[in-house]
């Protein structure tokens, strides 16, 4: 049985960049836009990095600056300085 | 980049900031300090195994709500400013929002007073600052909520005594009874119920779809809450999943409990969500998905991914889930065939849908809405066009637990409706299914006390006898304002209005003569 992470944003600024740099460093996930929200899937696991958002955004990010925008997750969160990852081990 | 070093990493301020908070007690025993956290049975270890994986501390909490907090009344003004209520789709679509405000909103308030009251009980004090965020969380969704659904109290009807409805009106006790259920239960049993069960499994469905929806129907204000609180929640749903997690690897013995547990909450928070999926089937003009659609997305596949995962701790998905996954054919067709005969004694208005909304939901419930539901909408579309609109004067039987009507079908035979009932000390008690049967056969000398509102207004605790004087006096419901039909109702005719078109009288006396 497939066992799918996923994260949804808000569909805003923010969180455009954000679903860029995930859909660079997850190539397989899926991207569905749907009305206001951006959701982003992946078999297992999904991982933002925060030196791919900063280039994105050519400034500094914290990985706790994705709490203002994300709507919701499924999957284990694992957490520090420099990912967000999701995933089901 | 070296100038970041400087700080104090995540996981450090983490530790500094919550956990060296705490301190050992020296002169009162633990036990008389957090006297709830033994009789239910779950047996904790060790508290220091606790993770909070966002490992939020208060001051980025501070920081990140507060900016929270400005983009969403930034877009409440604006709302305001700039009169978006009347840039929504329909009218119609206003009555969920009434639905929202008088049986959700007051939950998020219950949610606050459940997390302050179990965040005081655990000795974990991890456990302890993630519960005392997320009553904070829980307050600010009620307020923000009311702030802004303020708005469209100004325009319409049925959006002005919330809180007193909540405590009273019949079909509110549902939501009321859920919430009064868990925040009467132990601390572990109210986070297995509202962390996981009810945020983890089950409340994707409330905000997720039906908020896409609400951006659909042109409504800045509910999307912007409804995203915003949300935003909160996949902090919550993170407690949620680890809250189960922590619980069952501290001692093996926890598991049949929790999993007890679980088949509970998911069958009383199923049983919850019928609202919603009336609300996405029936009361978004504009539709996003189907309430089958979004069920299958959030919870056979969302869910299931999940429950895979706890299958390493001896958990399995929750008993009747069959039952459940079967039942999102049906549960928004039956609740709103019920809120449509009973629309007399609603604060919000029902009506039938227009002959595109029964072709859609043709489409989308292929199995089921020809054959069960859609001639008995078009019969009293009919009724209603030749002057008969038909409400339902018989109160109806409620379930003992879970206390919406008994109008659920049998999973084999959804023309056989589904009904239980056991005795119990010389007392006969009803329900609507085997899930709510075998939640009261566990804790019966809890749920004889229910207090079931067919029953109250029976036994002349409702101010009167008559449907007639319960609404208006008992349940503050404005007879002729904020009840009955929605073509013709004042709410229709002020919209009619608004768009610049005139009332179609012929639908307006056909109202007047059924009502």
């Amino acid at each position: 049985m497939s066992q799918l992470v996923f994260i949804a944003f808000q569909d805003n600024d923010n969180a455009r960049y954000l679903a860029e740099a995930i859909m660079e460093d997850n190539p397989e996930a899926e991207l569905q836009h749907q009305p206001a929200m951006i959701r982003i899937q992946a078999e297992k696991r999904l991982v933002i990095n925060r030196e791919t958002m900063e280039e994105k955004l050519g400034r500094d990010w914290d990985v706790q600056e994705m709490l203002i925008d994300v709507i919701s997750i499924g999957g284990n969160v694992d957490e520090d300085d420099d990912h967000f990852i999701l995933q089901w081990k | 980049m070296a100038v970041k070093n400087k700080k104090l990493n995540l996981k450090d301020k983490y530790q500094y900031l919550t956990r060296d908070m705490s301190w050992e007690p020296t002169y009162q025993k633990k036990e008389d300090i957090y006297p709830e956290e033994r009789f239910e049975g779950i047996k904790i270890t060790d508290w220091a195994q606790w993770e909070d994986p966002f490992r939020l501390t208060m001051d980025a909490y501070w920081k990140y709500q507060a900016e929270k907090e400005k983009k969403l009344y930034a877009i409440f003004d604006a709302f305001a400013q700039n009169n978006g209520h009347q840039n929504i789709s329909d009218a119609r679509y206003v009555n969920a929002l009434k639905l929202f405000l008088s049986g959700v909103s007051p939950l998020e308030h219950a949610a606050f007073q459940g997390y302050a009251k179990v965040g005081r009980q655990f000795s974990g004090a991890g456990a302890r600052v993630a519960c005392q965020m997320q009553a904070i969380d829980e307050l600010r969704h009620s307020q923000t909520q009311q702030h802004a659904m303020s708005h469209y109290n100004k325009h319409f009807n049925g959006l002005h005594d919330a809180a007193h409805m909540h405590d009273r009106v019949w079909f509110l006790s549902v939501p009321k009874s859920f919430f009064d259920d868990a925040r009467s239960a132990g601390p572990f049993e109210f986070l297995t119920a509202i962390s996981f069960s009810f945020e983890y499994v089950l409340t994707n469905l409330l905000f997720v779809p039906f908020m896409s929806g609400a951006a659909y129907n042109g409504d800045m204000a509910t999307v912007t809450f409804g995203f915003s609180a949300q935003s909160d929640e996949a902090r919550h749903m993170t407690l949620g999943l680890e809250v189960i997690k922590f619980i069952l690897e501290q001692h093996e013995d926890n598991v049949p409990i929790v999993q007890k547990w679980i088949d509970k909450w998911f069958w009383r928070g199923f049983r919850l969500l019928s609202l919603v999926g009336m609300m996405m089937d029936y009361m978004l003009p504009n539709r996003v998905m189907s309430w089958a659609e979004a069920w299958e997305v959030y919870y056979e596949q969302n869910g299931g991914a999940l429950f895979k995962d706890l299958e390493r701790y001896g958990i399995r998905p929750p008993k009747y889930q069959d039952i459940a996954n079967d039942a999102k054919n049906h549960v928004s067709h039956q609740a709103w065939a019920t809120f449509y005969q009973y629309g007399h004694a609603t604060n919000f208005h029902t009506w039938m849908p227009e002959k595109e909304e029964l072709d859609w939901l043709s489409e989308k419930y292929p199995d089921t809405f020809d054959k069960y539901y859609r001639p008995r909408f078009e019969h009293w579309a009919k009724e209603h066009a030749e002057g008969r609109r038909f409400y339902n004067n018989t109160l109806p039987q409620l379930c003992q637990v879970c206390q919406i009507p008994t109008i659920f079908t049998e999973k084999d035979d959804p023309t056989m409706l589904s009904h239980r009932q056991i005795e119990h000390e010389g007392e006969r008690y009803h329900f609507c299914s085997d899930g709510c049967c075998d939640i009261f056969k566990d804790e019966p000398e809890k749920y004889v006390q229910a207090w079931l509102p067919v029953h109250q207004i029976y036994q002349g605790n409702c101010e009167g006898g008559d449907v007639e004087t319960v609404v208006q006096k008992y349940y503050h419901i404005n007879i002729g304002e904020d009840n009955f039909e929605y073509i013709g109702s004042p709410d229709h005719k002020r919209w009619l209005s608004i768009k610049g078109k005139s009332t179609d009288e012929k639908a307006e006396n056909a109202n007047k003569d059924a009502a």
